[in-house]
């Protein structure tokens, strides 16, 4: 009898217990499934937050009339008599920045000097990314790590160090008229070239890191292949080296020329008032000039210069991960 | 027939056949490690030759000698009479097919078997025309306008093959050839090599560390261990006469037996064999003298089971227990234990299907073992 008992409060025990574990697996489960989304969300909201709400502020004051108060722009909405809402857009700051030769050719100078760095950066950088992949692994780990040690000083620190280089009394100029190439200092400080040095200089580790991510996944026995069907090297590097490290030059490229477009430390400080690059520009609309409304929208039209490169550079990465599947 | 026709499947034979690849003390260290150590080897026009061996033994090394992609410590190399110990690789008249494939990822199929031709400067129509023939003849006809990553692993195997054979080579070196693909396509594939070579008579040099590969494909096999060859001779020599333990293991299962040589006259051999306590005749004469350590093996295919005891006692002949049983289908491997504990592995053809799953020879069963005077191999080292 109590056998029978036993046994029976073991089945009710076990049959009570199915549910349970059940419920607490479906629990569990939908806590991970939250949890996953939580994760997801975070960094959502704080791009939400921190990048996409500014955005559309700067896109509303672009939108706006300037005017002489504090904020210096008219509101967009305002409430009319008999609760009629007034929306106001205007786009006279675009029209304005299009009809002024001075911000077209600003933005035409950003470009031109970005990609020219970008591509003083490429030339540079190729050919680093590529030794420092063939080097043996301890040299290569030293060789990373000297790419990486600048970034260990303030950039704006290394920006002020090129004054002390480029300048007519500094040590180029010193060095060439010690070597007696020169009779007197020649300007550096306050050019384009200076402008290009400085640009090259702070963004090449941008070009090399990814074309080193690159080509450290080249199958070195693509070239030994290349070779033995009759290719010399040269021919090769452009057969078969160039195409397959394409995403690497496009990866970098983008990385040095989208930053460098709207770059303000560099040529302000390097190149004085002479190169005009629309980093300055915006600035001074929006801290001389005080007109926020022209300055957002000088900063909206270089994000529409930036973002084509972008979608760009999306495109050619899809159609990689297409191709790899 | 004259004595020339007989060596023409048999170069190597021909006192006076011309070596069409000529490897003369080649040498290779990797800082202080000796990959390649002094190695002598003649292959002739039209050989499938194989390098055998384990892992780390020098082979690849060897082949990519005379790919190019090394340079020899010391020694030369020569193919069809020139020199081409310090040619570059994109110069020599030789093509490697790799283990990896090595296709380009960012080129079609035709794209990639174009790619020796066009360095070359050959014609366009004359490429178009030479990529399709060698498509129809590795049958991916249809497949020209794939990437390399859209094809499966055998249809790869052959994108690589037609890219090395479209530039005619004169010799072609394959490095592990078959290694990535499964054993069906294998086996099947091995005998498509072996087709396109006598079609083509192209020279092939083939890397190899699969013994079973190496036999079927081969005209003659070179068995490498810590860069040297150890034994160099057809599958038939290299399997039915070893010299070597190395050899008679590595090449096939085998069982040795340690003894002494106790007569040894013009026309066979006995050796006593310790451990099990046995008389081994060989059928064949041995130049060491009497007394003389040797080793003896025999091929577990060669040894015949038996549920009767024999009528004589006679040498070859020894009596055990089974003790494993490996069913194969085909076959069956029986491990024997005899005499001093020591295992036998006998294997024998299944010709009759067993009668309710009862097998000629069962678990623990008496077995009486005995083989042919032709069966067993001397080895002195």
């Amino acid at each position: 009898m109590s056998q029978e008992n036993n046994s029976m409060a073991g089945f009710n025990t076990s049959s009570y217990k199915l549910p349970n574990t059940s419920l607490w697996q479906k629990l569990s489960h939908k806590l991970q499934k939250n949890w996953k989304s939580a994760v997801i969300f975070i960094p959502f909201f704080w791009l939400l937050l921190f990048f996409l709400a500014p955005f559309f502020i700067v896109l509303k004051i672009s939108l706006s009339e300037a005017t002489i108060a504090s904020p210096p722009y008219l509101p967009m909405v305002s409430w009319l008599d008999e609760g009629i809402v007034q929306i106001k857009i205007v786009i006279d700051n675009f029209a304005y920045l299009w009809e002024d030769d001075l911000y077209v050719d600003t933005y035409i100078n950003s470009v031109r000097i970005a990609g020219v760095s970008t591509f003083i950066c490429l030339l540079l950088g190729y050919p680093i990314a590529y030794a420092i992949v063939r080097a043996p692994q301890t040299t290569k780990n030293i060789l990373l790590l000297l790419i990486i040690l600048p970034f260990w000083t303030s950039f704006l620190l290394r920006v002020y160090a090129w004054i002390g280089l480029l300048s007519d009394q500094g040590s180029i100029n010193d060095l060439l008229l010690y070597i007696g190439i020169i009779d007197e200092p020649i300007r550096l400080l306050y050019t384009q070239f200076a402008v290009y040095v400085g640009i090259v200089y702070t963004y090449l580790p941008f070009m090399i890191l990814p074309l080193y991510a690159n080509m450290e996944k080249l199958d070195l026995t693509l070239l030994e292949a290349a070779s033995d069907l009759g290719s010399k090297p040269f021919t090769t590097f452009l057969t078969v080296t160039l195409p397959l490290t394409i995403p690497g030059i496009i990866a970098g490229s983008l990385l040095v020329f989208i930053p460098a477009t709207g770059e303000y430390v560099i040529p302000d400080l390097l190149g004085g008032g002479n190169v005009l690059m629309i980093g300055r520009v915006l600035y001074n609309e929006f801290a001389a000039n005080f007109d926020w409304p022209v300055a957002s929208a000088v900063a909206i039209a270089l994000l529409l210069v930036l973002v084509l490169p972008m979608m760009l550079y999306q495109r050619i990465q899809a159609q990689e991960v297409e191709a790899k599947q | 027939m004259s004595q020339q026709d007989s060596y023409i499947d048999r170069p190597w034979m021909d006192p006076e056949a011309e070596p069409f690849i000529k490897i003369q003390g080649i040498t290779k260290h990797f800082d202080d490690f000796i990959a390649v150590d002094n190695i002598d080897l003649e292959i002739y026009k039209g050989e499938l030759f194989s390098l055998l061996g384990g892992s780390g033994c020098g082979k690849t090394t060897l082949l990519r000698m005379l790919a190019g992609f090394e340079t020899p410590s010391a020694g030369r190399i020569f193919i069809d009479g020139i020199d081409m110990t310090d040619i570059p690789p994109y110069q020599r008249p030789v093509n490697m097919m790799f283990q990896s494939y090595a296709l380009f990822p960012h080129m079609s199929v035709e794209k990639n078997i174009a790619y020796g031709l066009n360095r070359d400067g050959i014609d366009k129509h004359e490429v178009k025309k030479r990529v399709e023939e060698i498509l129809e003849m590795v049958e991916l006809g249809p497949f020209g306008k794939r990437k390399p990553h859209q094809l499966s692993g055998g249809q790869r195997q052959r994108v690589a093959l037609a890219r090395a054979l479209v530039k005619r080579p004169k010799v072609l070196l394959l490095d592990e050839p078959l290694g990535a693909l499964d054993k069906r396509l294998r086996e099947q594939t091995q005998f498509e090599l072996m087709n396109i070579q006598s079609e083509l008579g192209i020279t092939f040099v083939v890397v190899t560390h699969d013994q079973e590969e190496a036999m079927t494909l081969s005209t003659r096999i070179a068995v490498m261990d810590t860069g040297r060859f150890v034994q160099t001779g057809t599958p038939t020599e290299i399997y039915e006469y070893p010299e070597s333990r190395l050899i008679a293991s590595f090449i096939g299962n085998t069982n040795i037996f340690e003894g002494r040589i106790t007569k040894n006259s013009a026309d066979h051999v006995t050796v006593r064999a310790k451990n099990p306590e046995c008389d081994i005749r060989i059928d064949h004469g041995s130049s060491v003298p009497e007394g003389t350590k040797v080793w003896v093996s025999v091929r577990p295919e060669k040894i015949k089971l038996s549920n009767t005891p024999p009528d004589t006692k006679a040498p070859n002949q020894l009596t055990g227990i089974v003790s494993n049983i490996g069913y194969l289908g085909r076959l069956s491997t029986y491990h024997v234990k005899v005499e001093g504990d020591t295992n036998i592995e006998v294997t024998s053809p299944n010709q009759i299907r067993p009668k309710d799953g009862a097998h000629a020879f069962d678990w623990d069963d008496e077995v009486f073992l005995s083989w042919d005077d032709s069966s067993a191999a001397v080895l002195t080292k």
